[in-house]
């Protein structure tokens, strides 16, 4: 092999692993499942390729809610994580010091005990008579027949909780970028704290805001977990739709079908999220 | 390019400082330690002078200028702007603008928007703003680049969106903190040339903070030069250039021979080291700096000294040496010089008229100059 085609294919060389590893574990399940979603039949007798489009209108005529309620509840913890988050980020990049790494291994801590385990301890600690409930009832702050669990407000809270740190750190890659030299301009032109974070820090933060919005979201909408264990029978969302289909329901291709209609619409709200929200235009807007 | 119409004539009839820095002392605790960075400078720098800090890094100019702006608070000391103290007065309150050594310039905003942005924050109308920000446009070379991004613009043109970004708010005094660090020689020399006409054109106090000593003689009216968080001298170019006050300043600016010994005479306001029967330097001093026995040490300026085959004439300076290199510069030669007293000198000859070298390696010489060229340092 001469050097110079050798010098040409390395590239391709290199891309190797990555592209099989992509296609084995990526590519090749989301055809079968594709596949799959256009399918008939059930379990015992097997499944059938009949282009069977019905599997994809009849999921969303019937679980519609479902994929709104997730949108929607996807989208509130996902504001409510910037507005929680957004001020531990500024914490810890302006204020955090030389205990700055000490802060994000906090911030990161929570991941070495189990996502369920986790949720399931906000189970316990919201219970109807447990260690948060149980002591305010006995006192008389809050009515008998009160309940955090199996609300709106527990589901979201939840997927508030365990998507924060996805929030946080973005948010902090972002805030210690800003040069500290152009807080200081802004200072020396005559603004104040509050006129210097809206109208420098926080645009030049936006492309933080926009990758956590993404890493945070997507998942939360998709999130199981947190509405199963927190949210009762009255707030499902289609995660749970979709692995009651899989794994109790064992319908295949409709849960295949919901998958991929999910898959689409996050798509579809990402693809206008970034073409409203990514671009120069919102920056000059905050200049302005 | 316009005159700016607002713009305050340079000579102010005016007494009162532009700034005033009074006994400022600045501590900053490092693991532990407490190192000072300025050690007490008072300082006066007069209405729409063109003023300079000089100084090798860690010196505490920047810190001082920092003082100035608000951006840090003095241990100790007071800081008057216009005659009125600001210390605990944040930078936003301050009537100063910083010109900062990278720019930092809003990398989200315009060109315009850039500069617009300080008179926005004052409140002035949006009319005026963009009157202001068009004319200070014009002033440095920007007009046409309104709509760029500072990423879009060479190192010299941000350069200048930093120096309309300030001097747009009409301030009392301009503070600038090694604004030309970035830049090329060619560019520097060219913005150092910019710098004074702009200085001139809009008549604004600048404090300029530089440890490039051909910097700052270009440019200032007067320069402090700076040494471990204390003014070594403050005056003029000249002043400062031609009569160093102390080893520091002679070394910092500028080459500058040393020579050391003991005076052995005393003639009216001349002092007199005589190495023997025909070397001796003759120094111009005040009357009772020294005494005949002082050990002192003097310096002399390269241009100042002679080169010559045969002995010099005259009551002058005079030693003798050995030429130990020869470096043509083009307009100039240099020569150095291993005297027979031991030191190293350094001789800076123009090449006006001569057609050859004076000397080369190895060849014997004279060195010669004027009692007034020779100046007695830290006495």
């Amino acid at each position: 092999m001469s050097a110079r085609l050798r010098a040409r294919l390395a590239p391709y060389a290199l891309l190797l692993p990555g592209g099989l590893w992509l296609t084995i574990f990526f590519v090749v399940p989301l055809v079968a499942m594709l596949s799959l979603s256009l399918q008939q039949g059930d379990v015992v007798s097997g499944f059938s390729m009949t282009w069977h489009w019905q599997n994809f209108t009849d999921g969303i005529s019937k679980y519609h809610n479902q994929i709104i309620r997730s949108l929607w509840y996807g989208g509130l913890s996902t504001v409510l994580q910037i507005v929680i988050g957004y001020p531990v980020a500024y914490w810890i990049a302006f204020r955090g010091g030389n205990r700055k790494s000490f802060f994000l291994f906090l911030l990161l801590l929570p991941f070495f005990v189990s996502f369920v385990l986790r949720t399931i301890s906000w189970q316990f600690f919201l219970s109807d008579n447990g260690i948060l409930l149980g002591p305010l009832k006995n006192i008389g702050l809050v009515s008998e027949h009160f309940h955090i669990l199996a609300t709106p407000y527990a589901v979201v809270g939840g997927l508030t909780y365990n998507y924060l740190p996805f929030m946080v750190l973005p948010l902090y890659v972002a805030l210690e970028r800003v040069d500290n030299r152009v807080v200081e301009a802004a200072h020396d032109l005559y603004a104040n704290r509050v006129q210097t974070f809206r109208k420098v820090v926080f645009p030049l933060t936006l492309p933080g805001v926009f990758a956590g919005v993404l890493i945070s979201f997507v998942p939360a909408a998709a999130d199981y977990v947190n509405a199963s264990i927190l949210g009762g029978t009255q707030n499902t969302m289609i995660g749970n739709i979709i692995q009651n289909e899989y794994l109790i329901n064992q319908t295949y291709p409709e849960a295949s079908a919901l998958s991929f209609t999910l898959m689409a619409v996050l798509l579809v709200g990402i693809f206008i999220y970034a073409r409203a929200l990514g671009t120069e235009e919102v920056l000059e807007a905050a200049a302005q | 390019m316009t005159e700016i119409q607002d713009a305050t004539p340079a000579v102010h009839t005016d007494t009162l400082p532009a700034i005033e820095l009074v006994g400022l002392v600045k501590s900053f605790t490092s693991h532990g330690e407490v190192v000072q960075a300025v050690k007490g400078i008072d300082m006066k720098i007069a209405e729409g002078e063109f003023f300079s800090m000089l100084g090798p890094s860690g010196c505490g100019k920047t810190t001082t200028m920092r003082m100035i702006a608000g951006f840090d608070e003095p241990t100790a000391g007071e800081v008057y702007l216009h005659g009125g103290n600001v210390v605990g007065v944040p930078p936003n309150k301050r009537d100063v603008n910083m010109v900062f050594q990278s720019y930092a310039l809003f990398p989200h905003m315009s060109v315009a928007e850039n500069v617009a942005f300080g008179l926005k924050r004052k409140g002035v109308a949006k009319e005026e703003v963009t009157r202001r920000v068009g004319e200070m446009l014009e002033i440095v070379g920007l007009t046409g680049r309104e709509k760029r991004r500072p990423k879009e613009l060479s190192g010299g043109q941000q350069q200048r969106v930093a120096l309309a970004r300030a001097l747009v708010n009409n301030p009392r005094a301009l503070l600038l903190d090694e604004p030309l660090a970035a830049l090329d020689l060619k560019l520097r020399q060219a913005m150092q040339v910019e710098l004074k006409r702009i200085q001139r054109e809009v008549g604004i106090t600048f404090v300029f903070v530089t440890h490039d000593q051909g910097e700052a003689l270009t440019m200032s009216d007067r320069i402090a030069v700076m040494n471990d968080g204390l003014v070594d001298q403050l005056g003029s170019p000249r002043e400062i250039y031609e009569h160093p006050a102390s080893k520091f300043v002679a070394g910092f600016i500028g080459t500058s021979n040393l020579f050391s010994g003991t005076v052995s005479e005393v003639v009216g306001a001349e002092a007199v080291i005589s190495y023997g029967p025909d070397e001796r330097l003759v120094i111009q001093v005040s009357t009772g700096q020294v005494r005949v026995g002082s050990e002192i040490e003097l310096t002399v300026r390269p241009e100042k000294i002679v080169i010559s085959i045969e002995a010099p004439h005259g009551n002058g300076s005079a030693v003798k040496g050995t030429v130990t290199e020869v470096v043509y510069l083009g307009t100039a030669t240099n020569y150095n010089v291993k005297t027979s007293t031991g030191a190293d000198v350094v001789v800076f000859t123009q090449n006006a008229t001569s057609a050859g070298d004076i000397a080369v390696r190895g060849d014997s010489i004279w060195l010669s100059w004027e009692p007034r060229h020779s100046y007695v340092i830290g006495a």
